[in-house]
C-alpha cells in the first residue's frame, strides 16, 4: 500500500466515526487516467493468472482509459461477484499487483485502486451490471450469505436458477459486511454487492439461523441442490484461567461491533491487549486505537518471522503505534472483585525444534511469569468451526472441514455443495474473500453442469 | 443494447469495426483471428503483382513515455502469391459469412489490368473492392498509389474501370497526400465509386538516429519517406472525413480510417459522417483484442445516449462544420479559473502571459494564498490556458452574453449592400 494516499491519520476522540471512514481515498478522474494509461494490456497477462477469480484485469484498466466505466465494472463483477470488496481487501501486493510486469521496470499498477475506481462509478450511478437468465425451473438453497454464497447465488441466478439465501444475521455479506475493519471496507460496499445479487431475483431470508429456525433436512428436501458456504464461527477459548471475565472479547465480535453505529466510548484511553499475530488480530488492534485506546499491545508467543498477518498489515498496525510483544504467552487472566479484566499474566517462550507445521516450536521459559495491566483482552487466535450445523447436514467432515469432490464441489451428499471458508482448511489454500468468491463461482457453475448432465441423461433414455 | 450492424454502401456488417488493409489483414489466418476477436469487417492487404519488401519497415513515435503516438511504414503491399491470397479470403468468407471481407487492389493504371483483377478477386467471393490510391511509398515510384492517387484524373479512370467489371461495392481509398482532399473524392465519385474511404498514410520520416546519424528506420544505412498513421494523424483524418462528408457534391459513404484507437475516436468519426471506421496502428500495438471495448465502450454510449442504432449517430455533426466565414464573430467566451480545483501550477500564467493575451493574474489573496485570476475583459477566449491546464474542471471556458451574432460573411455582406445599391 502506498501510504501516501492514506488519509484519516490523526484519531479523533471526540467523534470516533471519523476514525472509521474508508483510509483510502478514491482516485481522482485524473489519477486513474494517468494510472489506468500506464497498463502495459500485457497479452497472457501475468496479473489475470495471478487473480483468484481470474478478472480480465488489462480489459477493465483499458476500459477506464477509454472512458468506459461501466463497461470496465461489468468486466470485474463478472469475474468476481464481490470485485468491489475485494478492490479493498486483497493483498494485491502478493496477487494481481505482484505479478505486474512492470514490478521490473518502474511501478507496478495500482489495479487495486483502479479497480475500486471503476466499481466505485458502478455504486455511485447505481448501475445494475447483470441480468437474471431464462428460468430452468429448478431451485437452489444457500446457507449462508457470504463472499462464498452471495457469488454461487449471482452465477446461479444468471444461470436461471431460484435461489434462496438462508443468512443468520441482519444482512448478507458475512465478513465483507461485518468482519472487515470499516476503514478498509465500508459496509454500504458489500451491501450494494448484496444488492446487486438481490436484484437478481435471489431471496435472501435474513436472520433465519439454519438448525433451529429451519432444519437441514427441510432444506435438503425443498431444494434441488444446496450450497453449504456457512464460512466459520467464533473465537476458541483460550484455555486459560479467568478467560470468563468481563472484558475478555473474541476478536470477530469485537470488530463486527464497530461496524455499524454506534460506536463503543468505552475504550478511550483504555490499555488493550489483543492475543495473536494474524489478520483478525491487527483488525482487532487497529479498531482498539481508532476507538480512542490509549495503549493496544498485540502478543504473539512466536516471533515477526512467524506472524501470519500480510506485511502490509503489519506495516499498517506499526503506523498506528500499535505495541508488539514476541514471545509472550497469556497464561492467566486476573480480574478485580467485580470480575471485570484487571491485569493479564504472561510467561516468555523461546523458539525450539520446528513442530509439524514447520515453524519453530515455542517453549516456556520457566520463572520468566510477568504481569500487564489491561482493561480488555481481545482474542484473535484463529476461529471454530460450526461442526454441529456441518453433521446436522450429514456431511463428512475432517473437524469441521467440509469434504468436497475437487471436480464437482459435491459433499459426501451429492445434492449438497460447498464452498468458502467452510471447505478451506490445512494445505486447502487461503482463507482469502477473493478464493472464497471464487469457489462459490465454481461451485454454482458445477451445479448447472451437473443438472444439464443429468438432463441430457435423462433425455437419452 | 444498441444495433451496431451496419449496411455501408451495401456491404454488410456485424459492426461499424474494420481491420485496414495492412500488416493486420496480411493472411487468412489472421483475419479469421480478428473476427473472433469481434472485428466486423477486413480490408485485406493491397493484391496486385506480389512484390518484393524490405527489412526494417516500420519505426515508431514516442511521446513523453507512451508509446506510439504516431507510427511510420515503409512496407509494400501483400508480398504473398495472389493464388494463396484468394484461397485464403475465400475460405474466411466460408467460415464467416457475415462478416465484411474487402479486397485491397492495386495495380498499373490500365484498364484491362483492372478488368482482369476485379473478375479474379470477385470470383472467390469478396463483398467488396477497396481501390488503393493511397500508398505513398515504393508503388508511388512505379505510377501506382498515391501516384496516381494525387491526379483526379487517373482517379476516375481508375474508378470507372473497376466498376466496369465489379458486381459488389468498389470503395475508393485516398491519400492525404495532397492539397484539397475533396477534389480527389468528387473525381472517384465521378468514376462511379459506391464509397469513399480515408485516409491512407502520410509522407513521413519518423526520425533520424542521433549516434549513427542513419534515418529511422533504415535499410542498410539508407532510408526513404514512409508513410504516417497512428493517434497523431487522427485530427488530419478526421478533417478530412469531415470535409467530403460536407461537401454537397460528394454523396457517397464514407469509411473513416486514421488513428482510430478507441470507441471515442470511433464516435468522433461516425458523427462527421463515417459510416464504417477502419483501424491498424492500435491493432498492431494491442493485439485484435481492443475491438471489444470498441464495441462494447460504443454499445454502452449508445445506449447511455438512447440511440438504438448507428443511424442515429452517423452524420450527426456534420451540419455544424463549415467555413470560417460562418463562424458567428460575436460569440464570446472567457476563461474562469476554479481556484479550489486549481493545483497552482502557473501554466496557464506563464502561458497566456508568454505566448496568448497576458490576461491571467497571479494574486495573493488576504490571508497569504497565491491565486490565479483571469481578467476577463482582455480575455479572447483562445482555450490556450484550459488546454495546458493538468486538472479537469480547474479551468472552465464560460460562455459570454456578447449581442447579436454577425458572421463575417453577413458582415461582409452588410457593408458591401450599401455600394452595390448606389
Amino acid at each position: 500500500m502506498n501510504l501516501n494516499r492514506v488519509k484519516n491519520k490523526t484519531i479523533s476522540l471526540d467523534n470516533l466515526r471519523t476514525n472509521f471512514q474508508e483510509i483510502e481515498p478514491d482516485l481522482t478522474p485524473k489519477e486513474a487516467i494517468e494510472e489506468s494509461n500506464r497498463c502495459l494490456y500485457c497479452y497472457d497477462a501475468p496479473c489475470i493468472k495471478a487473480c483468484p477469480t481470474s478478472i480480465n484485469i488489462p480489459s477493465f484498466i483499458k476500459k477506464i482509459a477509454s472512458g468506459n466505466l461501466k463497461g470496465s465494472a461489468r468486466v470485474i463483477m463478472e469475474s468476481n461477484p464481490v470485485g468491489a470488496s475485494c478492490a479493498r481487501v486483497c493483498p494485491t501486493e502478493e496477487l494481481c499487483e505482484g505479478a505486474c510486469v512492470l514490478n521490473n521496470a518502474s511501478l507496478p499498477i495500482m489495479i487495486g485502486n483502479l479497480q475500486r475506481h471503476a466499481t466505485n462509478w458502478a455504486i455511485k450511478n447505481n448501475e445494475q451490471l447483470f441480468q437474471a437468465g431464462e428460468a430452468t425451473g429448478k431451485s437452489v438453497a444457500i446457507i449462508g450469505g457470504g463472499p462464498a454464497g452471495l457469488s454461487a447465488a449471482r452465477e446461479l441466478a444468471r444461470l436461471g436458477y431460484e435461489v434462496t439465501i438462508f443468512e443468520a444475521k441482519d444482512k448478507a455479506g458475512g465478513l465483507d459486511t461485518y468482519g472487515i475493519v470499516s476503514f478498509r471496507l465500508p459496509q454500504e460496499i458489500s451491501l450494494w454487492e448484496v444488492e446487486q445479487v438481490e436484484k437478481l431475483g435471489v431471496k435472501i431470508q435474513t436472520n433465519t439461523k439454519v438448525g433451529k429456525d429451519i432444519k437441514a433436512e427441510e432444506i435438503i428436501s425443498n431444494y434441488d441442490a444446496v450450497v453449504l458456504a456457512i464460512g466459520m464461527s467464533k473465537v476458541p477459548m483460550l484455555g486459560i484461567e479467568g478467560e470468563e471475565a468481563e472484558g475478555v472479547l473474541d476478536a470477530i465480535e469485537f470488530v463486527e461491533g464497530t461496524k455499524t453505529p454506534p460506536l463503543d466510548q468505552e475504550f478511550i484511553g483504555k490499555k488493550v491487549v489483543v492475543i495473536g499475530a494474524g489478520n483478525t488480530a491487527i483488525d482487532a488492534a487497529t479498531c482498539s486505537v481508532r476507538l480512542g485506546a490509549g495503549d493496544v499491545k498485540m502478543i504473539y508467543r512466536r516471533t515477526e518471522k512467524e506472524m501470519t498477518a500480510y506485511e502490509f498489515e503489519y506495516e499498517f498496525a506499526k503506523q498506528d503505534g500499535v505495541e508488539f510483544r514476541w514471545l509472550t504467552q497469556p497464561k492467566r487472566i486476573i480480574q478485580d472483585e467485580a470480575g471485570k479484566v484487571k491485569a493479564l499474566e504472561c510467561i516468555r517462550m523461546e523458539l525450539g525444534e520446528p513442530d509439524d507445521s514447520g515453524r519453530r516450536r515455542p517453549t516456556p521459559i520457566p520463572g520468566s511469569e510477568f504481569t500487564m495491566e489491561v482493561d480488555a483482552v481481545i482474542k484473535a487466535i484463529g476461529q471454530t468451526r460450526y461442526v454441529h450445523l456441518i453433521e446436522e447436514f450429514g456431511l463428512e467432515h475432517n473437524k469441521g472441514i467440509v469434504k468436497i469432490d475437487a471436480a464437482t464441489h459435491q459433499t459426501s451428499n451429492p445434492k449438497v455443495y460447498a464452498a468458502g471458508d467452510v471447505i478451506f482448511g490445512d494445505g486447502q489454500g487461503e482463507a482469502m474473500v477473493v478464493t472464497a468468491a471464487q469457489q462459490g463461482k465454481l461451485t454454482a457453475h458445477a451445479i448447472h453442469k451437473q443438472f444439464i448432465t443429468n438432463e441430457a441423461t435423462l433425455e437419452s433414455v | 443494447m444498441a444495433d451496431l450492424r451496419v449496411n455501408f454502401a451495401g456491404i454488410q456488417s456485424p459492426n461499424p469495426f474494420w481491420l485496414a488493409s495492412a500488416p493486420p489483414t496480411n493472411s487468412g489466418y489472421q483475419v479469421q483471428r480478428a473476427f473472433e476477436a469481434g472485428w466486423g469487417g477486413a480490408v485485406w492487404k493491397t493484391l496486385g503483382e506480389p512484390i518484393l519488401n524490405v527489412s526494417s519497415r516500420f519505426a515508431g513515435t514516442h511521446f513523453n513515455g507512451q508509446r506510439v503516438a504516431g507510427f511510420n511504414n515503409i512496407e509494400l503491399i501483400t508480398d504473398r502469391p495472389l493464388e494463396e491470397n484468394l484461397k485464403e479470403i475465400y475460405e474466411t468468407k466460408k467460415r464467416f459469412s457475415n462478416h465484411a471481407v474487402i479486397a485491397s487492389l492495386m495495380v498499373e493504371p490500365k484498364q484491362e489490368k483492372w478488368h482482369e483483377i476485379v473478375k479474379r478477386v470477385q470470383d472467390v467471393g469478396v463483398d467488396g473492392f477497396e481501390l488503393n490510391f493511397g500508398c505513398p511509398h515504393g508503388m508511388a515510384e512505379r505510377g501506382m498509389g498515391s501516384a496516381s492517387g494525387q491526379v483526379p484524373e487517373l482517379v476516375e479512370k481508375q474508378t470507372y474501370w473497376a466498376k466496369e467489371a465489379a458486381k459488389v461495392p468498389v470503395i475508393v481509398k485516398l491519400t492525404p497526400n495532397i492539397t484539397d482532399i475533396t477534389a480527389t473524392a468528387y473525381a472517384a465519385v465521378q468514376g462511379g465509386a459506391d464509397a469513399i474511404s480515408m485516409i491512407n498514410t502520410i509522407n513521413s520520416l519518423a526520425g533520424v538516429d542521433l549516434d549513427s546519424w542513419n534515418t529511422i528506420p533504415h535499410v542498410a544505412g539508407k532510408g526513404a519517406h514512409g508513410g504516417y498513421c497512428g493517434p497523431a494523424v487522427k485530427p488530419i483524418a478526421l478533417n478530412m472525413v469531415a470535409e467530403c462528408a460536407r461537401h454537397p457534391e460528394i454523396n457517397v459513404p464514407i469509411s473513416g480510417i486514421g488513428g482510430i484507437s478507441t470507441w471515442k475516436d470511433a464516435v468522433e468519426f461516425m458523427l462527421m459522417g463515417a459510416g464504417s471506421v477502419q483501424v491498424c496502428t492500435a491493432a498492431m500495438h494491442h493485439g485484435f483484442s481492443i475491438v471489444e471495448d470498441m464495441i462494447d465502450g460504443l454499445n454502452n454510449y449508445l445506449d447511455s445516449k438512447g440511440i438504438a442504432a448507428l443511424d442515429g449517430l452517423i452524420g450527426q455533426s456534420v451540419e455544424k462544420y463549415s467555413d470560417w466565414g460562418n463562424l458567428d464573430l460575436n460569440y464570446k467566451i472567457v476563461a474562469r479559473i476554479n481556484n479550489d480545483v486549481c493545483i497552482n501550477c502557473n501554466k496557464c500564467h506563464i502561458a497566456c502571459e508568454d505566448t496568448s493575451h497576458q490576461c491571467i493574474d497571479m494574486l495573493t489573496s488576504e490571508n497569504g494564498n497565491a491565486y490565479l485570476e483571469v481578467r476577463e475583459e482582455d480575455c479572447v477566449g483562445c482555450n490556450l490556458c484550459s488546454i495546458v491546464c493538468p486538472v479537469d474542471g480547474a479551468i472552465d471556458m464560460v460562455e459570454i452574453p456578447n449581442g447579436e451574432p454577425m458572421t463575417w460573411n453577413e458582415r461582409q455582406a452588410a457593408i458591401k449592400l450599401p455600394i452595390c445599391n448606389s
